[in-house]
């Protein structure tokens, strides 16, 4: 199996390479790269993502073919994609990080500041949160509800259809913190950086 | 429930952790790799390396150290000590550092804050102010607490906030290595200035001075270093007394 994580220069990836060739060992591949024909050719792909919505956005756009192969890869082809963080937040149609962005459009929605209510919750939310589980998932086999997972963000996702929502935690609001819509899966939390229950998603993901 | 956490420290000298762990069964006690593991399988939040290498030709050892250890650790690591630029971070970030806290050089040049939230999100600056009181007031200090930038700490720390900053890590020099406790003060006035995370350094002796960063400082984290090594107190026991005074911690 070839497992592609998109490398577009959007901040670190090396925690989330590091993880995914932890639990793949030798048994997978695993590929970083922006190469279009690699990625057309992968099982699976990894979109990763820090910074800001409109950074990321603008450097997938970067990339001369890398959002209509991302399209083809997921949208027409349905194959399997994960999305992390920012990664997952570009699912939706329209960020409102530093300026209003246009995003990929695949799950509709859209991704707002958390509200802090007015000072109350610090911003970023960083640190280790519990994750509640509203729907069944295949990335959370054997994860049991309310595991712990490490966050570090000031935006939240909101989807229009709330079917999309498979888990949420609890900072100010009801954040959702994963979301599945047929092959696309995200998570606002950094499975990479979330010891062995975040290994599990990963490994989850990997044996979808 | 977003949970406090607990975060150990290294120092890092050469390559080589300083006053490290001294457990007998280490294979190699100066391993920062080994180290760093024991604390994540102990329910480390994060881990905190802190580069003390002085010479220069030494400096790289850090990229090499923190490579490795990012292969082994899957909770989020904190690099600082030394970093100058924005390709220092850049390196570190590159080589699997999470998140590069950054020192003497936000002081000197606060641009730098702002060109790597910029670059790289503010989920990786962390902006560490070592302050040490004078009057009614906390200076800043640079160069690892030997020179006094004559700038208000609290005014810094919000203006850290404003560059980018997305964590404050607040060290009290008066407090550094007493074992007396946090500055308590000081960790609650920067705390409630600024709308981004604080972790409070410094002092640490025991776990009630843990409970007190949290209940009394209003840390989001607590940073300790000696009290974790040579044994005195493991993390699941630091953990365990957290959540015993009603501290959300992640067990």
């Amino acid at each position: 199996m070839n497992i592609t994580i998109v490398d577009y220069n959007s901040g670190n990836i090396s925690s989330v390479v590091n993880s995914f060739k932890e639990v793949a060992q030798n048994e997978v591949n695993i590929e970083v790269t922006s190469d279009l024909k690699k990625i057309k050719l992968s099982d699976k792909v990894v979109l990763p993502g820090q910074g800001s919505f409109k950074s990321c956005v603008d450097a997938l756009n970067n990339i001369s073919g890398l959002v209509d192969s991302l399209n083809e890869f997921a949208i027409q082809n349905k194959k399997p994609l994960l999305g992390i963080c920012v990664g997952l937040q570009m699912f939706a149609d329209i960020g409102y990080e530093e300026t209003e962005t246009k995003g990929l459009g695949w799950v509709s929605g859209k991704v707002s500041k958390i509200d802090n209510q007015n000072g109350k919750y610090k911003l970023p939310h960083i640190g280790w949160n519990q994750i509640n589980i509203v729907k069944e998932s295949k990335i959370f086999k054997n994860i049991e509800n309310n595991s712990h997972m490490y966050f570090v963000h000031s935006y939240e996702f909101i989807p229009d259809d709330k079917n999309v929502i498979s888990a949420t935690t609890d900072y100010s609001t009801n954040i959702v913190c994963s979301a599945e819509k047929e092959n696309l899966f995200g998570t606002q939390f950094h499975p990479e950086k979330s010891d062995k229950t975040g290994l599990q998603i990963i490994d989850n993901f990997i044996k979808l | 429930m977003l949970k406090n956490r607990i975060i150990p420290c290294l120092d890092v000298n050469n390559g080589r952790v300083v006053k490290g762990i001294n457990f007998v069964n280490l294979k190699d006690a100066g391993d920062p790799v080994e180290q760093a593991k024991i604390y994540s399988d102990g329910g480390a939040d994060e881990i905190c390396f802190l580069d003390i290498t002085a010479s220069n030709e030494n400096r790289e050892t850090i990229y090499g150290v923190v490579k490795d250890t990012s292969k082994k650790c899957f909770v989020p690591l904190t690099v600082g000590g030394g970093v100058r630029s924005v390709d220092d971070i850049n390196k570190l970030l590159n080589c699997g550092a999470d998140k590069v806290s950054i020192n003497t050089a936000a002081v000197k040049n606060p641009k730098i804050v702002v060109d790597s939230y910029k670059k790289f999100g503010s989920q990786c600056i962390v902006v560490a102010i070592d302050a040490k009181k004078n009057g009614e007031k906390w200076e800043v200090f640079t160069h690892g607490g030997r020179n006094n930038a004559g700038i208000d700490a609290l005014e810094f720390a919000k203006k850290m906030e404003d560059s980018g900053a997305g964590e404050l890590l607040v060290t009290s020099m008066d407090r550094d290595g007493t074992q007396l406790g946090y500055d308590i003060d000081l960790m609650s006035k920067i705390s409630s200035k600024v709308n981004i995370p604080v972790i409070a350094s410094g002092g640490v002796g025991n776990l009630d001075h843990l409970v007190d960063g949290i209940k009394l400082g209003n840390a989001s984290a607590v940073l300790a270093a000696s009290i974790f090594h040579y044994g005195k107190y493991s993390i699941k026991e630091a953990k365990e007394y957290l959540d015993s005074k009603g501290i959300p911690v992640r067990i």
